[in-house]
């Protein structure tokens, strides 16, 4: 056994806790799980049954901690897991798998799933069968302070641009602030905007907020391929600064897999509860609107959609406020069947949007049949959301499907039509 | 030995053996799956109403929406089995009748020719998940020896059950032996297989309920 195989095994066996076990005793391979995953109901296959998926742990539990198992082992009747099998499986657990968290809410016995994958990859992830893009993604994040290598005089940069195009200001290491503003690359480098329409908000609203040098970066690929080392190295960074600066709050922004790191894994990486407490901007908006702090000068005529990101809503727990601050905006909503705790994923989540072998690629876009489908049923023709993440992957799939659909984002779409 | 001695080997030694291994099988069973614990969750829980545990543990025996449409069998061949099989097993009046000889508990059964029409429902419906477990690409990827034999292990109780209740195959005396026999056998495997679902489901549920519902969302 090489030792980065033992390492995986070794990782894989501190993760499984009571959950864990009585989640693999409890499955009766109905293969319901498979109809909740775009990957199986859009591809046919029965290899991304979720259950299957998870394959490798459930044989390492097996064989290490239950007793008809050990025994097996023992007596040489145990199929051990090898660097083969996992380097199989990486299309299963990274490609194949967003963490969306569909399979774990219609498992007949209450398997969570996701919860399981999320285990899995840390196994993945130290034997050295994560994916090259998010192996990529990961040490940018650590080596340079965010996935796409931006750094801070970069930030310091859009944020002047910010300042002169709105006319706002964008405090930068102000201590005492109320909150502390966390960014994805994806929003510095793409959508600008967003950073106006938070400075904006704020004034109106009278909250006082800082941006930090020292952290700007959100997103947190270590939770993504599954390293909780990393990840808490990365949280770490937005914990020191938040707590320097004395911040009461930090704002998670849009992105998805930034609010779960920092909002849900942050506090169990760091092995203590944080000093602030961590609001999403949708909370926060929310909150704002039912102050009646939140009032628009006029609304969007064009009906839209809303496409709900899995790491806010159904795994985030952010489930009324998206629905409630697009009524403002909008004249008219038309919601998809499958919403909310029930939405698909774009296809692109879980670190999956940053692995660009053309396989997986391909994979992706043949994934989001069920999206396209999803918003075909609705008739219109502009898809709201609230992930940076989601929107690039849906953009791109868009494109690739000659789609005539407009993506906006919830935060910038309201911002822009916030009274004056 | 001959069926009489086969039978009365089956109804005392036998039962009792049967009965031992599967106290001390799930005991141990449950000791080993529950005793590794988990770590203490040190985000912040958001509360909302109807996201906890409890609520998933009942939640959960109802398809979640749009399910149903995408495997009407396992639904439906679900619902119909498990039910089937708890009636015969606990509302026919020789089972209770058992359980009074046993634990001196007693409570009204069914009468015989409704049990009679459940059983022939089960027995079809068991026949059907199996066909569709065979037939249905999905679990029959999933499908290894250990699931076809989960499923002899629950029908054959519920076959010989009725055959000797209808005096059919075999002289009652033998076909009665083999349906305890066969209880038996079901009793000692079920902590080793995905049986033992009976037992762990409620925590499965209740763990995935929790954590969701730590976060605001109703699982």
């Amino acid at each position: 056994m090489t030792a980065s195989l033992q390492k995986g095994i070794n990782a894989l066996k501190e993760v499984i806790d009571a959950p864990v076990a009585s989640f693999f005793a409890s499955c009766v391979h109905c293969g319901l799980c498979a109809e909740a995953c775009l990957f199986y109901t859009e591809t046919g296959d029965p290899k991304y049954t979720p259950i299957h998926k998870l394959e490798p742990l459930k044989r390492v539990y097996q064989q290490e901690y239950t007793l008809l198992g050990r025994l097996a082992k023992l007596a040489g009747l145990a199929k051990p897991v090898s660097d083969d099998e996992l380097e199989a499986w990486s299309e299963l657990v990274y490609d194949s798998c967003t963490l969306c968290g569909r399979c774990s809410m219609v498992c007949p016995v209450g398997n969570d799933l996701t919860y399981m994958i999320r285990k899995l990859r840390e196994g993945m992830a130290v034997s050295g069968h994560a994916p090259e893009g998010i192996v990529n993604a990961t040490k940018r994040t650590v080596e340079l302070g965010g996935p796409m290598g931006l750094k801070w005089p970069a930030v310091q940069n859009v944020i002047k641009h910010v300042e002169a195009d709105s006319g706002h200001k964008v405090p930068v290491d102000q201590a005492g602030a109320e909150y502390m503003v966390l960014l994805s690359s994806m929003e510095i480098v793409n959508y600008p905007e967003y950073i106006a329409a938070l400075a904006k908000i704020f004034n109106k609203a009278g909250i006082s907020w800082t941006l930090s040098s020292q952290a700007f970066e959100a997103t947190n690929a270590g939770i993504q391929i599954g390293n909780s080392d990393l990840a808490r190295e990365i949280v770490s960074r937005i914990v020191n600064a938040a707590e320097k600066l004395g911040v009461k709050k930090v704002l998670s922004p849009e992105c998805g897999h930034a609010y779960m790191a920092i909002r849900w894994e942050g506090p169990n990486l760091v092995g203590r509860p944080f000093k602030f407490e961590v609001v999403h901007v949708l909370e926060l908006l929310d909150e704002l609107r039912a102050k009646g702090v939140l009032k628009m000068k006029d609304k969007l005529k064009t009906p839209v959609t809303l496409h709900d990101p899995c790491q806010i809503v159904r795994r985030g727990g952010v489930l009324n406020a998206p629905e409630a601050l697009l009524k403002e905006v909008v004249v008219e909503f038309r919601p998809m069947t499958d919403r909310g705790k029930m939405n698909w994923c774009c296809g692109g989540g879980g670190g999956a949007s940053a692995i660009h072998e053309p396989a997986a690629e391909e994979l992706r876009y043949t994934a989001f049949k069920r999206k396209k489908a999803q918003i075909e049923e609705t008739g219109v023709n502009t898809m709201v959301t609230f992930c940076a993440n989601c929107r690039i992957t849906l953009e791109e799939a868009v494109d690739h499907f000659e789609m005539n659909t407009q993506l906006l984002g919830l935060t910038e779409l309201l911002a822009e039509h916030l009274e004056d | 030995m001959n069926e009489m001695q086969l039978l009365t080997w089956a109804r005392g030694t036998g039962l009792n053996i049967a009965i031992g291994l599967f106290i001390l099988g799930m005991l141990w069973r449950l000791i080993e799956i529950y005793t590794l614990g988990r770590k203490q969750d040190l985000a912040p829980a958001r509360s909302v109403a109807g996201a906890s545990g409890w609520h998933t543990i009942v939640r959960r025996s109802l398809p979640p929406h749009g399910m149903l449409k995408r495997s009407p069998v396992s639904y439906i061949g679900g619902y119909i089995f498990h039910i089937g099989l708890f009636i015969v097993v606990f509302l026919f009046a020789p089972h209770i009748k058992l359980a009074e000889s046993l634990v001196g508990l007693s409570w009204p059964g069914l009468p015989s020719q409704v049990i009679d029409a459940v059983a022939v429902v089960t027995l079809a419906t068991m026949l059907l998940v199996l066909f569709d477990r065979i037939n249905n690409p999905v679990k029959r990827y999933l499908s290894s020896f250990g699931d076809y034999a989960a499923w002899a292990l629950t029908f054959l109780p519920l076959l010989t059950g009725f055959l000797a209740v209808k005096h059919l195959l075999l002289p009652y005396t033998t076909m009665l032996a083999l349906h305890i026999l066969s209880v038996e056998l079901l009793l000692v495997a079920l902590p080793f297989t995905k049986l033992i679902h009976v037992f762990t489901l409620f925590a499965s549920r209740w763990y995935n309920g929790d954590i969701s519902g730590k976060r605001g969302v109703p699982a």
